[in-house]
């Protein structure tokens, strides 16, 4: 399994949850981000970075079981 | 000692500041970013910060790392605010130290630009009308692969 984290936006359109538990090993970020896109209505996920175990991905790296995903719309921090 | 970290406190600037004096320093400049009233005419009431905290002080710490391989001799502190923010609340502090004056301004903005890109924290605006989280409709940066390029790096 996979604990898959939204933050701003993406949180509240997921319906305020911080995080949902999900199998996407073998899938690759642009996959799971397709199916969540397609379950959610994620709003803008092309300009959505990736992160996984706290480092960002590109989208066509491959989710391990156990790995910790993050969708990170562009931040606004400073 | 902590030299990066997200607060949910407000933040002791002359904390920051103390954790980068050095014997070698000449210089140390500090960055203060406040919650600033009005943005293009409108009004903001308040901001909440949100942080992805684990990673969140990672970047801070790479941003670290870069500064200290870019400047020789720099030493650099970062803590960044999270919570419900009113007007003129401090949200940054950035204290860079270095042996001479013109490396502790450059490397000091730099770590602000750098947070701008890669460190997940996130605003919302709340003002009289409404609320939104900024950043997600400027669409002004997009990441076609994904994660931030070498080129949105170095701007």
């Amino acid at each position: 399994m996979n604990k898959v984290l939204f933050f701003a936006h993406l949180r509240d359109a997921i319906g305020g949850e911080e995080f949902l538990s999900i199998d996407a090993s073998g899938k690759t970020v642009a996959e799971l981000k397709a199916d969540l896109t397609a379950n959610y209505n994620l709003p803008k996920m092309d300009t959505v970075m990736t992160a996984i175990n706290e480092e960002f991905a590109s989208n066509d790296e491959v989710i391990s079981d156990g790995d910790i995903i993050a969708f990170i719309p562009p931040v606004s921090g400073g | 000692m902590k030299m990066f970290e997200i607060s949910k406190e407000p933040i002791d600037i002359q904390a920051v500041i103390d954790k980068v004096v050095q014997r070698e320093a000449g210089a140390i400049t500090t960055f203060i970013g406040t919650v600033r009233e009005l943005t293009k005419g409108k009004k903001t009431l308040f901001l909440i910060y949100e942080a992805y905290e684990a990673m969140a002080v990672k970047k801070l710490e790479q941003i670290g790392a870069e500064i200290e391989q870019r400047w020789e001799g720099s030493c650099v502190a970062i803590t960044h605010r999270v919570g419900r923010l009113d007007i003129t609340d401090v949200a940054v502090v950035i204290a860079v130290s270095t042996p001479h004056r013109a490396d502790a301004y450059e490397a000091n903005r730099y770590a602000i630009e750098r947070i701008k890109e890669i460190v997940p924290i996130w605003k919302k605006e709340h003002w009289e009308d409404g609320e939104e989280w900024m950043g997600n409709q400027l669409e002004t940066v997009a990441y076609p692969s994904g994660k931030p390029e070498e080129s949105d790096m170095n701007e």
